[in-house]
């Protein structure tokens, strides 16, 4: 069935089977492979994209659920000639390793921190406990996070 | 783990949805939020050969909060209870529950409805309508009738409704002010399924005796369980240290939980007292708190 | 190099985050390929059983389904896949073939592959595929592994592989005088790497050509194709094995697993592109397993607290295959359980013992996790039993720099004898202790505050890295004066390209914005490469990369030598962007070759290197909930000459969570009919952000490794080794007043709370 919806402020439509997941719809339909499949049941967040504001489950969400909505995934948070400032304090604080689970959490601090700028250590570790990762430990994730608050504040480079 | 093969339509109107679930001989499901329903298809735990989404029927998804107590529409997500500054007062316990559910992403989309219907045995809002008398409203092809949570979770992920019927609402009676309540659970890790878990309240008479009590608990049955014999020792009596500890014992003999990979049964027993014993610890201390203030 | 290195040494940002960052890493799952069909597996949901006939019709017969792959299709006989390391030919028999024949042995294995349009009609088929199993009884442990009643190779008749032995000095006289014997058993449970990106593989078969080039290699993709190019009948140069983004490897990924041939050969058998993509409930039962592990094992002391001696036995449980790795674990918990201390007297054996459960390989820190937990354990029972200071205990018996090079036992067979390079063991612990404020917080022991039980305990470890036998690099002066640089290193996660630039960049003394690129891993990279593997990139591949830029630079003088018209050893590359001859004349690089220039450098290495340090950690228990809080974590360790600190204090932290995984939380387990009860990321509980907030690491470079000319030593595992030990002491510390000793991991609050209520219940009843 056909399913309408807006990807990155870009508007498409997709032909899809009932059983497609969004998070397979934006990986294979459209080709936005940012957004990763991680497990497949709800747990691990690397799936993570916003849809009309909300951080969701990509895995958990059926394409054509989608319709009428807007979705934005991490490409959607990026820039072609350089990083924004929430990846720019990712990458100081060396909040990745492999990348696998980044674009998940990359969307969740978003989405976070575009409502509650002012989220504090236990705010932060509370969110993004449903985003696992397996090469960090974390800690810098936190860290990279709370340092990139002070954009959010001022509404710096943290569109859309 | 791609879900199996379905159909899938998304009515405009709760008749049309009614209509649609009964034509599937049973083997029709509806679908909300889907962060229950989702897993079981891409473990191929369930093929329905028809998803029926709700998300277009309107007016399901609000709360109201009035002299007549709380009502949630089916389609209230877990950051809308969080969200809506009323419960607070108007529904503490419920409040301090949902505050536990899973995580941040899931509770942007994950269902009061579908957590009912789901009916997982260590679920928080199961435990809470068991534990507060709820009323659950469903819709048939017959009709819209009411089911009273205590006859609403049957066993593990079994419920009362028929495969044609949709959760509506969710209707918990009037929660007066001075009411006494606890909720504590006990996770493996943040977000996961409680391992043991109490939601309770309980008024107080003009003597300070405790009148009322309602204790439930989660995650040490194959539903929630309203714990008759912990109620019996607190009713009429002061909650003291005494009378806690009298709770806890009564609560980890009155439940036989089963051994999994997660905890054995003599564990969860014993963790089933202490979350009891914890929330009534935590009742006392807001009760003192609360007398504390200015008159 | 540069007098003074500006970029290695530095914490330079990494150059991978400026796709990882922005969703463009290219993952194996993320390619796409024109009429590409999608595989699924079927694997085996019975732990031992003989295959009496699979139905296949049904699923062949459905739509978009194209090719049911089964043992029928592959000639005359199954390939079986050889050992990487230690293949000795007692392990011969018990090697995987690449689809069940004739037996299945574990729940996971695969019996079958379909191709379909999609992964969904893949997976749809796979329901209609019937296959008849006659089943067998279930080996589910290794104690009923070693009765022998039901035997997984009935030609071998037995379920041993092979027992490895440890010695050193003489045992059995240190035990017979000792003053202080303790005699012990510890268990730690099966876990293993889960790494966060699932496995996949994208084969693409050329008939015309005959080329065969399979993406989502990793970590050995040489090695890999080795085996591959024997199975399938074809020349090694008529593969290429691309490695693309990983996402993590730990030990587990890149192995020559069955996939690894059953994709190529299924892209063959159907003359089309074929993609295969692991789910999380494959992985938890089709990667490789590891550290399962039980030990019986003794100490001896003297009076004063010197180590005379250890000896005892361990099990290991290996799963129903000698995968190509496997006995590493097994072997490493005999040969490193004196870990970095002075056991003058070893006789350790370890018995690998085949079970029908998932096959085991090796899994960050194999074997060395598992055995610096059965010691440090021991440790702190001995000085608790000796009236010692388990601070001082420890002291008086770590090797001392002095003593360098220590030899440790010597395992057999496949004779191996190690020593211990250099180092101050002393120095790592004093700091470590320092900075966990030991001596403040010695107060808190056992005590009980708020409701919580405190503990504190140390421990120290050795981390084997560097392993040979050598690493390939290639060095590119391109015509526009930018340098790319090839190796034959496996990048999974760990900031390969950016430490490779740091000392590429250093050594050709340019800027690091001149490295044009970073390509590891692939073939078609290097001539002869050998991967990441037992913490050996950055020193056999970074080694390689100086050798490369020296022969670079020789070149580059010798093509500067003959048009300027002088002797090569007139001319000076002077800030890497000229070449300068006798009396001033100069060329600048940029356009100094048409084509560019070209030198490779291989590095031979047969010594291992040694990081070491200490671990510290301050918990908390809730007896009523056996809920364990960690309240202070610290890492210390001498990883001697770092490449990019912040690169290296992420590993070990990294490494350190996932210790902590396995000592509280990470379980595969089984029933006794060979099931896997961990079936989801539901049942399989790994770390998540709100778990260990406080974790710190303190990294330093005292003493270079003398074997390699960076002077580095390998170091992703240390930070996960000492964590079972460490963890488990804290908590034993904590309820000392209860008696209650861990002996098993995971400590999970249930267990906890049992040893807790059964001690007790112990004492009441006296």
């Amino acid at each position: 069935m056909p399913v309408r919806f807006e990807v990155n402020g870009k508007n498409v439509e997709v032909e899809v089977e009932p059983r497609l997941t969004l998070a397979d719809c934006l990986r294979h339909n459209l080709r936005l492979t940012g957004t990763h499949v991680g497990c497949e049941h709800g747990v691990c967040g690397a799936c993570t994209v916003i849809v009309d504001g909300a951080a969701v489950r990509a895995c958990l969400m059926l394409a054509v659920q989608a319709e009428n909505t807007k979705v934005v995934t991490v490409e959607g948070l990026s820039r072609d000639d350089g990083l924004t400032p929430l990846q720019a304090s990712f990458r100081k604080h060396h909040a990745l390793q492999c990348g696998f689970c980044t674009p998940g959490m990359i969307t969740t601090a978003h989405a976070l921190l575009s409502e509650e700028p002012d989220a504090d250590a236990e705010r932060v570790r509370e969110v993004l406990s449903g985003n696992l990762c397996r090469c960090t430990g974390y800690v810098s994730i936190v860290e990279a996070v709370l340092d990139a608050r002070a954009a959010y504040r001022k509404r710096e480079g943290t569109a859309p | 783990m791609k879900l199996p093969n379905f159909e899938y339509a998304a009515p405009s109107s709760l008749a049309e949805a009614v209509a649609l679930l009964a034509s599937g001989g049973g083997e029709a499901k509806p679908i909300a939020g889907g962060q229950s329903l989702v897993p079981m298809l891409a473990f191929r735990l369930a093929a329905p050969t028809l998803l029926v989404d709700l998300r277009r029927i309107p007016d399901l998804d609000r709360i109201s909060v009035t002299a007549g107590g709380v009502r949630l529409g089916a389609m209230v997500r877990w950051r809308d209870i969080t969200d809506d500054p009323r419960l607070t007062t108007a529904h503490p316990l419920l409040k301090s529950a949902v505050a536990h559910v899973a995580h941040y992403q899931v509770r942007n989309r994950g269902t009061v409805g579908g957590s009912l219907a789901h009916a997982d045995p260590a679920a928080e809002l199961p435990a809470i309508a068991l534990t507060c008398e709820a009323d659950i409203a469903a819709a048939g092809p017959s009709g819209t009738r009411g089911i009273a949570a205590a006859d609403f979770f049957l066993g593990a992920l079994t419920t009362a409704l028929a495969p044609d019927e949709i959760i509506i609402e969710v209707r918990l009676p009037p929660w007066p002010p001075a009411r006494r309540w606890g909720f504590e659970e006990f996770a493996r890790r943040r977000g996961d399924f409680a391992m043991a878990g109490a939601a309770l309240f309980y008024d107080e008479d003009a003597s300070g005796k405790a009148t009322n009590a309602h204790v439930g608990v989660l995650g040490v049955g194959d539903r929630p369980l309203r714990l008759a014999e912990v109620e019996a020792v607190l009713n009429g009596h002061v909650i003291d240290e005494t009378t806690i500890a009298r709770a806890q014992k009564a609560a980890s003999a009155s439940v036989e939980p089963a051994d999994d990979i997660h905890a054995s049964a003599a564990y969860r027993r014993a963790l089933v007292g202490t979350m009891v014993e914890r929330a009534l610890g935590s009742a006392c201390t807001r009760a003192r708190a609360s007398h504390a203030g200015p008159v | 190099m540069r007098p003074t290195n500006l970029l290695v040494g530095s914490a330079v940002e990494r150059l991978e985050d400026l796709r990882f960052l922005r969703g463009r890493g290219q993952y194996v799952d993320d390619l796409a390929r024109d009429g590409v069909l999608h595989a699924a597996i079927l694997r085996s949901s019975i732990a031992h059983g003989r295959i009496r006939s699979i139905e296949i019709a049904a699923a062949r017969a459905l739509a978009g389904v194209h090719a049911v792959i089964t043992a029928a299709d592959m000639g005359k006989s199954v390939p079986i896949i050889p050992m990487r390391l230690q293949p000795l030919p007692e392990f011969h028999p018990f090697e995987q073939p690449v689809i069940a024949d004739g037996k299945v042995r574990y729940v996971g294995e695969p019996i079958a592959v379909v191709l379909a349009d999609s992964a969904a009609i893949a997976e749809d088929a796979l329901a209609l595929i019937e296959p008849d199993i006659e089943p067998l009884p279930a080996v589910a442990n290794r104690r009923a592994a070693a009765k022998d009643d039901s035997i997984l190779f009935e030609d071998k008749g037995t379920n041993l592989a092979l027992t490895f032995r440890a010695t050193r000095g003489d045992a059995a006289a240190a035990f017979g005088d000792a003053a202080y014997t303790r005699r012990e058993t510890f268990r730690v449970q099966r876990h293993f790497a889960l790494p966060m990106e699932p496995r996949g593989l994208l084969a693409d078969w050329d008939a015309a050509r005959g080329r065969l080039t399979v993406c989502g290699a990793s970590k050995v993709p040489f090695f890999n194709r080795r085996i591959l190019a024997k199975q399938i009948g074809l020349p090694e140069d008529a593969i290429e094995m691309v490695e693309n983004d990983v996402g993590g490897g730990f030990g587990a990924r890149g192995e020559f697993y069955p996939e690894d041939f059953l994709i190529p050969f299924a892209a063959r058998h159907v003359g089309r592109p074929v993609k295969w993509t692991e789910d999380r409930r494959e992985q938890l039962m089709a990667m490789n397993h590891a550290r399962e592990a039980e030990c019986d094992i003794e100490i001896a002391c003297a009076r004063d607290g010197r180590i005379l001696g250890l000896r005892g036995h361990a099990f290991a449980d290996m799963g129903a295959y000698m995968r190509t790795n496997g006995a590493v674990g097994a072997r490493n918990i005999a040969q490193f359980m004196s870990g970095p201390y002075r056991i003058p007297n070893i006789d350790i054996d370890v018995s690998l013992l085949m079970t029908n459960k998932t096959p085991v390989g090796t899994y960050r820190g194999p074997g060395r996790f598992e055995t610096d937990f059965f010691r440090e354990r021991l440790l702190d029972m001995a000085a608790q039993d000796l009236g010692l200071d388990r601070v001082e205990f420890r002291r008086r018996n770590l090797v001392s720099a002095g003593e360098m090079p220590y030899p440790i036992a010597t395992i057999a067979p496949f004779e191996n004898r190690d020593e211990l390079d250099s180092g101050d063991y002393q120095m790592t612990l004093e700091r470590c202790l320092e900075e966990i404020d030991w001596g403040r917080k010695s107060r808190l022991q056992g005590r009980e505050i708020d409701g919580r039980y405190h503990g504190l305990a140390v421990g120290c470890f050795i981390e084997g890295g560097a392993a040979g036998p050598k690493e390939g690099a290639r060095l590119v002066l391109e015509p526009d004066g930018s340098l790319s640089v090839y190796v034959g290193s496996s990048a999974v996660g760990q900031g390969l390209e950016t430490a490779f630039a740091q000392i590429a960049a250093d050594a050709m003394e340019i800027p690091i914005d001149r490295i044009r690129g970073v390509f590891h891993g692939s073939t078609s990279y290097v001539s002869d490469g050998y991967g990441s593997y037992h913490s050996r990139a950055v020193v056999m591949g970074g080694s390689a990369i100086l050798l490369a830029a020296s022969a670079l630079r020789d070149a580059i003088r010798s093509r500067a030598a003959h048009r300027l018209g002088c002797d090569p050893a007139a001319v000076e590359i002077v800030e890497g962007s000229k070449a300068v001859g006798p009396g001033g004349s100069s060329l600048p690089l940029v356009g100094i070759a048409d084509e560019g220039i070209s030198a490779e450098g291989s590095f031979l290495n047969k010594k291992h290197t040694y990081t070491y340090g200490a671990h510290a950690a301050h918990v908390a228990v809730d007896p009523k909930t056996g809920h364990v809080q960690l309240i202070d974590y610290v890492v210390v360790e001498d990883c001697g000459r770092i490449i990019n600190p912040m690169m290296l204090r992420g590993q070990v932290i990294g490494s350190v969570v996932q210790g902590l995984g396995g000592a509280f939380m990470e379980d595969l387990a089984y029933d006794d009919q060979g099931q896997l009860l961990a079936g989801s990321l539901a049942d399989y509980l790994i770390p998540t952000a709100s778990d260990f907030p406080m974790i710190r690491a303190v990294v330093m470079e005292v003493h270079p490794s003398p074997i390699n000319p960076l002077g580095a030593k390998g170091a992703g595992e240390g930070g996960i080794i000492a964590v079972g030990g460490v963890i488990a002491n804290a908590v034993a510390n904590a309820l000392s007043s209860f008696s209650v000793q861990p002996r098993e991991l995971p400590l999970t609050p249930s267990r906890v709370w049992h040893l807790l209520h059964d001690a007790r219940r112990a004492e009441a009843a006296e």
